[in-house]
């Protein structure tokens, strides 16, 4: 798993309620085409015209907002299908870090498999980061400390945010979450005999 | 102390070691895969030097990315053919069940899990797929899981899991004329909203609920993902155990009994506390039609199209006018009468046997609009079968639906099946997002029988009025 402990940079406002992952990366750019497709197609929805240009209205493609590293969002960030692509296609424009009132629940779970930070904060926490980060366009930087849990504003107000124990570990140390669990394959294993016995009708045979 | 919810029954017990901080890891007793990510997440299982952990727990079967274009073979649309080829030669390495393509057994994943008795009331079950919330109807604690988390599924039978929050949902009274657990579903989404239910595990009960057959039950709790919920769940009760009697992978006679013995356990305890309650009164459920780009724009069918002038806050108001303009509507006008130009009865959400009997019993004796294309996409190759055999092809045909194949199809427009631009489709599906039955398509959910409606109306119609 990669990495993440503490990010500076740009944090770009795109404060819309309900962003789908079928407008993170809709199925016409996700089926028969390859990782570096998906990566480039982040937002296709919004960023690109019909023809494949550039949509110069969308946030994102603007010179200020372009490559930003962190997304401002809005509530329910992520919702709709389980694609992790969604998380790949964000990850190719540059993001590592999405801070969001809340968030589609599969969504959430995928970014910590990518190294990709999802920071609940309040909408109005939400709004005055945009604002600070629209007062000094160029030159405002947010702060995402994972190790502190705190998201540094650009007028330097610190905003704790919670995250699991054992999910901000994985990220600090970029563990493989596979080999975590296989730490726990006597258990594992205990539980699956104990349970063959209480409920033989699970256990189908190969 | 408080008593349990069906959610605890299941959960608590799954529970392999606590992780601390609300994480538990939990055992899981079924897999799906399916075509779009299968072949993929096996091959990483084995770059990461890992094995199937249990393929015998595993079932696989293409859905999303084959055509269902009648005569179809793996390579109508060849992009869902290799994807195919690829999840036959690995399911095969690992001794993963596959229903292959026109095989007993085959369909949607959501569809086939229930059908064939894989799924079963108190198990865990998950697969790559949003709509795995599908399986609570059977009393199964189900959800949908990115790739990474499908991989360490695969590897280990197991995955590392956040408890959710409990929330029970009531549906109250009997239903009322022309409404069915899809718009039972709609209704109380347009309610709560499409985060109401993040963050909880939601169990669907009250009087209307217990009187929903189980092909009902699934497509109730297909839309909890549409709620926010990643997890919905009917109880079970003596419907289910009669639904499951004789189906492929269930247990019979003496063990049936004794898992029946089991299930009975699971309901909810009357003292059970959740962390959230709703009810809803069915008198006030009419049936629905989405208006809009979210599940939560949606309203009943005799209703006018919303003004975002009256939009609760501004963040609505915004995605209101947005969505109005996507789909080309004006607000304050009816939404009945709105010219429609495609019909799509199928989908996870609406494409078993007795969805299908609703549509024809719409479909019988009359004809489709002139301007209309209706397709219906049974859910599986048992439920083809069975309503071939019941005449209900037949039907459609005569009154000039297309009869298809089994397969997602222009639910989710995967295998190339779209709804073209700008047009118009009444879709019994579950997601009216943009673009999401083809680039520019504009989608209206709806019940399989107002889907029909529509389509021998050529317009949206209040089905009660047919």
């Amino acid at each position: 798993m990669n990495r993440f402990t503490k990010l500076e940079g740009v944090a770009a406002p795109f404060l819309r309620a309900n962003v789908d992952t079928d407008m993170i990366i809709p199925m016409t750019r996700l089926v028969g085409t390859s990782r570096a497709d998906i990566e480039a197609s982040g937002f296709a929805l919004f960023r690109f015209n019909g023809d494949g240009t550039e949509n110069p209205d969308f946030v994102l493609n603007q010179p200020v907002w372009k490559g930003a590293p962190i997304l401002l969002a809005g509530d329910n960030f992520g919702c709709g299908s389980s694609r992790e692509a969604a998380v790949w296609a964000l990850a190719g424009m540059g993001i590592r870090v999405v801070i969001a009132p809340s968030f589609g629940d599969i969504f959430y779970n995928n970014c910590f498999q990518n190294g990709m930070l999802p920071v609940e904060l309040p909408i109005a926490a939400i709004e005055e980061l945009a604002e600070e980060m629209r007062a000094s366009p160029g030159n405002a930087r947010v702060t995402v400390d994972l190790e502190r849990q705190i998201v540094v504003s650009p007028r330097g107000r610190e905003l704790p945010f919670k995250v699991e124990a054992n999910r901000r570990d994985a990220l600090l140390q970029g563990l493989d979450d596979i080999g975590v669990t296989l730490t726990h394959r006597d258990a594992i294993a205990a539980w699956q005999a104990k349970d063959r016995a209480a409920r033989p009708w699970v256990w189908l045979k190969a | 102390m408080a008593g349990l919810t069906l959610f605890d029954k299941i959960w608590r017990p799954h529970v392999i070691a606590d992780l601390g901080g609300g994480f538990a890891l939990l055992h899981l007793d079924r897999i799906l895969v399916h075509d779009l990510s299968g072949a993929r997440a096996l091959e990483e299982v084995e770059e990461k030097g890992h094995r199937v952990a249990r393929p015998e727990l595993v079932f696989a079967t293409p859905d999303h990315a084959v055509s269902t274009q009648p005569g179809r073979t793996e390579d109508t649309f060849p992009v869902g053919g290799r994807m195919l080829r690829a999840m036959r030669r690995r399911t095969a390495q690992h001794g993963i069940r596959l229903f292959d393509l026109d095989q007993d057994g085959t369909g949607i994943v959501h569809v086939i899990g229930p059908e064939l008795g894989i799924t079963l009331p108190g198990v865990t079950l998950v697969c790559g797929d949003s709509h795995t919330c599908t399986h609570g109807g059977m009393g199964a604690l189900a959800f949908g899981i990115g790739s990474s988390e499908l991989v360490h599924a695969l590897a280990t039978q197991t995955l590392a899991q956040r408890t959710p929050k409990t929330m029970r949902l009531r549906f109250e009274g009997a239903l009322p004329a022309g409404v069915t657990a899809k718009d039972m579903i709609l209704h109380a989404i347009g309610r709560l909203g499409t985060a109401g239910g993040t963050g909880y595990a939601v169990e669907y009960a009250g009087s209307a609920v217990r009187g929903l057959p189980m092909e009902a039950r699934f497509t109730l709790c297909n839309l909890s993902i549409e709620m926010g919920n990643k997890i919905g769940m009917v109880a079970p009760d003596d419907t289910t155990y009669q639904y499951i009697d004789g189906r492929d992978f269930a247990p019979r006679g003496a063990a049936l009994e004794a898992a029946i013995a089991h299930w009975r356990t699971l309901p909810s305890d009357a003292d059970a506390r959740f962390d959230a309650e709703h009810v809803i009164d069915m008198k006030e459920v009419a049936p629905q039609i989405t208006w809009g780009t979210s599940p939560e724009h949606v309203i009943a069918v005799d209703q006018a199209i919303p003004d975002p002038a009256r939009a609760p806050d501004a963040n609505r108001k915004a995605a209101w006018e947005s969505a109005l303009k996507y789909q080309g509507l004006e607000p304050g006008r009816p939404i009945a009468g709105t010219r429609v130009d495609w019909v799509f009865i199928g989908s996870c959400t609406n494409s078993r046997i007795s969805d299908l009997r609703a549509a024809a019993t719409i479909a019988k004796g009359r004809r489709t609009a002139a301007h209309v294309t209706a397709w219906v996409v049974p859910g599986s190759r048992r439920v083809k079968e069975q309503a071939e055999a019941e005449g209900l092809d037949k039907v459609f045909l005569a009154a000039g639906f297309h009869w298809r194949e089994p397969g997602c199809s222009m639910c989710v427009a995967s295998n190339g099946e779209t709804v073209p631009p700008g047009q118009r489709s009444v879709s019994t599906s579950n997601r009216n997002f943009a673009s999401r039955q083809g680039p520019d398509a504009r989608t209206h959910l709806a019940s399989p029988a107002m889907a029909a409606a529509a389509a021998i109306a050529g317009a949206i119609t209040d089905v009660r009025r047919i």
